[in-house]
């Protein structure tokens, strides 16, 4: 197994490799394989529709930024977008996100405002949440760009951090909306 | 270069390699080659650099949020005048070289990274340079004192000359290794001291920080286990066909593990949802277990038949029942505490694979040392055949200070010959916790007349942490969590009595983020407020006065209470309260401005003002930010949390019974830090313990009600409004 150090920031990175052997056991044809598209790829998988597309997302395709953090859309930790909207991956069975476009964090770009807003604010400690949070957040300043405090504390009460980060990202976002003129 | 490089590698790669190691005459700082030579040496930090400029520093801690990779490094690149750009980590293996010195354990916990580390690695980063400034002068002819550092190159100012460390490094490595090289002055510091961003802030937000989680190793199985539904509960039957049907499931085997026995029944698959889709099949069904009778209820029972019992004598200051009768007040109080859940975000997880010759492993672990113990004792391989490969952690908090998800991991890969992943469920993760212990205690107070507090008699039923974990720490049969803040209580009162009863239930504890002081500063806190509402003190006042002689608890609650606005009135129907409690080596103080819904019984907690002495200050930032934590997480468990207990098990399962703060509940807090040049205090824990306390004593100031069970639920709320 192969690793890489980052350059810049100096944190170890594992290279995520291995072979997806989903393929060679599943023994399904190819029409029944699931088309998806994430990230504006699009993904050929051999697995049942009926698997949540967290698990997908995660353990097939290896996009692993988005979290598994209790299966049952309480805690925000697997939120992704679905053409645009912020949706819990572990609540959407893969048959369902055929035909739709999914963004997972990978996919958003590391200039995006609301990234940069993160690393102003300091955001993430252990950090397993914030994927979800960022997402979160993104949806809410797509839909809103000066969301008021309670819009912010409606939308995002449905993430959970265990670290305490709240105040920093209802700091961030307000970042964000600053920069974002009226 | 590789993260999961030997020693033996490390050790030949070209540049400057520093080593520190603790003996009993002090510490040594070695050279690469001294320390192949040698084995006696087993070397606590491990610096290097290297002809690409690098300076990679292995860090033996564990990152969970708490800031270790940002925090170590900045110790070491101080000393050595790195260029701040251009230092990296790498995370250590496991291994007998990475022991933290003082514990000798390579763990992370008890608040005490900073507290262990701060000075070898201060050493490592002053030999080095000493080392880069002998080599340029001698390469150049000049005096090594006309040689200044900066930014990672070295620079004669009068030739006008420049070299980088990446070029002196392999110069510089056959210099004679300093053994006292001189420290830099505080003033002179560049990093430590200073608000520096975390190294991991990027990565993080990214989505690239790789946690065990997100491991993946090739030709893995992936592993689920349908566990006893109570504690003790045996198999009655199960589908096994049923569960070999669902497609890629391969291998079903019971799971039994050395330190924590029979874990139940694990399905393996080729996929994740393979392996639960497979456990769900196996329709398990579980007997009554060892102790059908447990339940909430049962629980409160047993902590009120134990608070009858005489305890084992932990603090015995004057004659605190004689100084009783004498007092013209007395308070006498009981609190309830629950059992808690650490839920960090990441549930429990481990990678393993075992073959004949190695045991590879890769996992969020706060313990390596236990780890490689686990796996050594599982498998019967040597050290030097196990390989851990610390990842990132999705929180910690004392958790994943245990092995269990290891040991379970181990043994499944060794079962089945193939590398296992296995992710517990949310489910597994609440009901298989090793809780912060429930408790109970009943404190008695006197008072004299002219308001000074002359008897406090204090005792705690409380299960064992450290009879299972620690029992060489164990004394005369009191465990030190049990009593940790109030055995070491500073409030000036010359009678104190405190004594320990053991609660022995089958609900498994552990360490949960600031251990014993989460319930002992509650109580404590709680009851002195109580006492100066007897003595019709302000509840500032008569802490500060019996803190006089305690410089830094005293001026804790000073900074606390004067940026609080304490003495200023608040608007109507808000209430204030003030805590403080020393842990880990730190002061910390809290105020907590608060409002009670009285139809709906919900607290709202507006703003904490919190102040901080932790002795020297390595980063301000993070220091902020785990107070920020920490008072989250406490104020999460004051209001909101408490595991259920049903027919004899778990009955908590996943975040909609076990509810945590959310957003919409979070305070605004404001932090503040005492500068002090008093000895380095943890980080980590002490924010936790006077929030709960805090909340408690200002729901008092608002609304006359005194809280006396955790959490403090809108129906504990209402319950106590009818009593009054």
């Amino acid at each position: 197994m192969g690793y890489a150090l980052t350059a810049r920031n100096a944190v170890i990175l594992y290279a995520l490799s291995g072979s997806n052997k989903n393929e060679r056991f599943a023994g399904l044809k190819g029409e029944d394989m699931i088309t998806l598209e994430v990230n504006q790829k699009k993904y050929e998988i051999d697995v049942s529709p009926d698997v949540p597309l967290l698990w997908v997302i995660r353990e097939h395709l290896k996009l692993t930024g988005t979290k598994y953090g209790c299966g049952m859309s309480l805690c925000g930790a697997c939120t992704v977008h679905v053409d645009g909207k912020a949706r819990r991956s572990c609540q959407i069975p893969v048959g369902e996100a055929q035909g739709k476009k999914i963004t997972t964090i990978e996919g958003i770009p590391e200039n995006h405002p609301v990234k940069k807003a993160w690393i102003k604010a300091q955001v993430p400690q252990c950090g397993y949440c914030q994927s979800g949070q960022i997402m979160q957040a993104i949806a809410l300043l797509s839909e809103k760009s000066h969301p008021k405090d309670e819009e912010v504390l409606n939308v995002m009460s449905g993430n959970l951090c265990r670290c305490g980060t709240y105040q920093r990202i209802k700091k961030a976002i307000t970042i964000v909306a600053k920069e974002v003129k009226k | 270069m590789s993260k999961n490089l030997t020693r033996r590698e490390f050790l030949k790669l070209a540049g400057l390699t520093i080593a520190v190691s603790l003996t009993p005459s002090g510490y040594r700082i070695l050279s690469a080659e001294e320390v192949s030579k040698d084995k006696l040496f087993s070397p606590n930090v491990w610096l290097q650099i290297t002809p690409d400029n690098m300076v990679t520093i292995v860090v033996n801690k564990s990152e969970m949020g708490q800031g270790v990779y940002t925090s170590l490094p900045m110790i070491v690149a101080d000393e050595l005048e790195a260029d701040w750009n251009r230092v990296r980590i790498m995370s250590a293996p496991a291994g007998k070289q990475y022991v933290d010195p003082a514990s000798g354990m390579q763990s992370t916990g008890g608040s005490t990274s900073i507290r262990h580390m701060f000075e070898p690695l201060r050493k490592a980063g002053a030999a080095a340079r000493e080392m880069l400034i002998s080599a340029a002068s001698k390469k150049w002819g000049v005096p090594a004192n006309e040689c200044k550092l900066s930014n990672g190159t070295v620079i004669h100012k009068k030739s006008n000359r420049k070299l980088t460390y990446g070029q002196l490094c392999e110069d510089a490595s056959k210099e004679p290794v300093p053994q006292k090289p001189s420290l830099k002055r505080e003033d002179d510091f560049k990093f430590i001291g200073k608000p520096i961003d975390r190294l991991d802030v990027i990565e993080k937000v990214n989505g690239l920080a790789v946690f065990g989680i997100d491991i993946f190793v090739p030709n893995m199985l992936y592993a689920s286990i349908e566990r006893p539904s109570a504690f003790g509960a045996q198999i009655l039957s199960y589908d096994r066909e049923a569960a070999m049907k669902i497609a890629g499931v391969n291998h079903i085997i019971d799971v039994h593990t050395p330190s924590y026995g029979y874990r139940g029944k694990a399905v393996c698959a080729e996929t994740i949802e393979g392996a639960w889709k497979g456990r769900a099949a196996l329709n398990m069904k579980w007997g009554r277990g060892s102790h059908p009778e447990l339940n909430n209820e049962s629980l409160q029972k047993m902590l009120a038949e134990h608070l009858k019992k005489d305890g084992i004598v932990a603090r015995n200051d004057g004659d605190a029942r004689l100084a009783l009768n004498k007092a013209s007040k007395k308070v006498d109080s009981t609190y309830i505490l629950p059992y808690l859940y650490h839920a960090t975000m990441e549930p429990m997880n481990c990678t393993a694979y075992v073959t004949a010759d190695k045991c590879e492993i890769w996992v969020p672990t706060q313990n390596q040392t236990g780890v490689l113990q686990a796996a050594e004792k599982i498998t019967g391989l040597k050290l030097d055949q196990i390989s851990v490969h610390t990842t990132y952690l999705g929180g910690g908090f004392g958790r994943r200070f245990e092995t269990d998800v290891i040991e379970e991991a181990i043994e499944v890969s060794r079962a089945t010959g193939r590398p296992i992943k296995l992710v517990w469920t949310r489910e597994e993760d609440v009901k298989n916790d090793l809780y912060r212990p429930a408790n109970s205690c009943k404190i008695q107070g006197g008072i004299d007349d002219k308001g000074r507090l002359i008897s406090w008699s204090h005792k705690v039923v409380v299960p064992s942490i450290f009879s299972r974990v620690f029992p060489q720490m164990m004394k005369n049969g009191i465990d030190p969590a049990a009593v940790e803040g109030v055995g070491n209580m500073e409030y000036e009162i010359p009678n104190v009595y405190v004594e320990y009863v053991r609660l022995d239930t089958p609900v498994p504890v552990g360490f949960w983020r600031s251990v014993g002081s989460t319930h002992n500063a509650f109580t404590v806190e709680c009851f002195i407020d109580e006492l100066a509402n007897a003595a019709k003190k302000d509840s500032l006042e008569f802490r500060l006065n019996h803190l006089k002689n305690h410089k830094r608890a005293y001026r804790v609650l000073e900074v606390a209470a004067e940026k609080a606005g304490w003495r200023r009135p608040l608007k109507k129907g808000l209430g204030r309260g003030i805590a403080q409690h020393l842990s880990f080596g730190s002061y910390v103080a809290q105020v907590a401005e608060v409002s009670v819904d009285d139809k709906k019984g919900t607290i709202n907690v507006h703003r904490v003002v919190c102040a901080v002495d932790c002795g020297d200050v390595i980063n301000p930032a993070i220091i902020t930010a785990q107070m920020e934590g920490g008072i989250t997480m406490g104020l999460s468990a004051a209001l909101k949390e408490g595991i259920e207990l049903e027919s004899g098990g778990v009955a908590s399962s996943n975040f909609h019974n076990y509810e945590l703060l959310r957003m919409h509940e979070a305070p605004e807090i404001e932090v503040h830090i005492v500068r002090s040049k008093e000895k380095l205090g943890g980080i980590g824990e002490p924010g936790v313990p006077p929030i709960a306390p805090a909340v408690a004593n200002a729901v008092f100031n608002a609304t006359g009600i005194r809280l006396r069970k955790l959490p403090m639920t809108p129906e504990t709320v209402k319950e106590a409004m009818v009593k009054v």
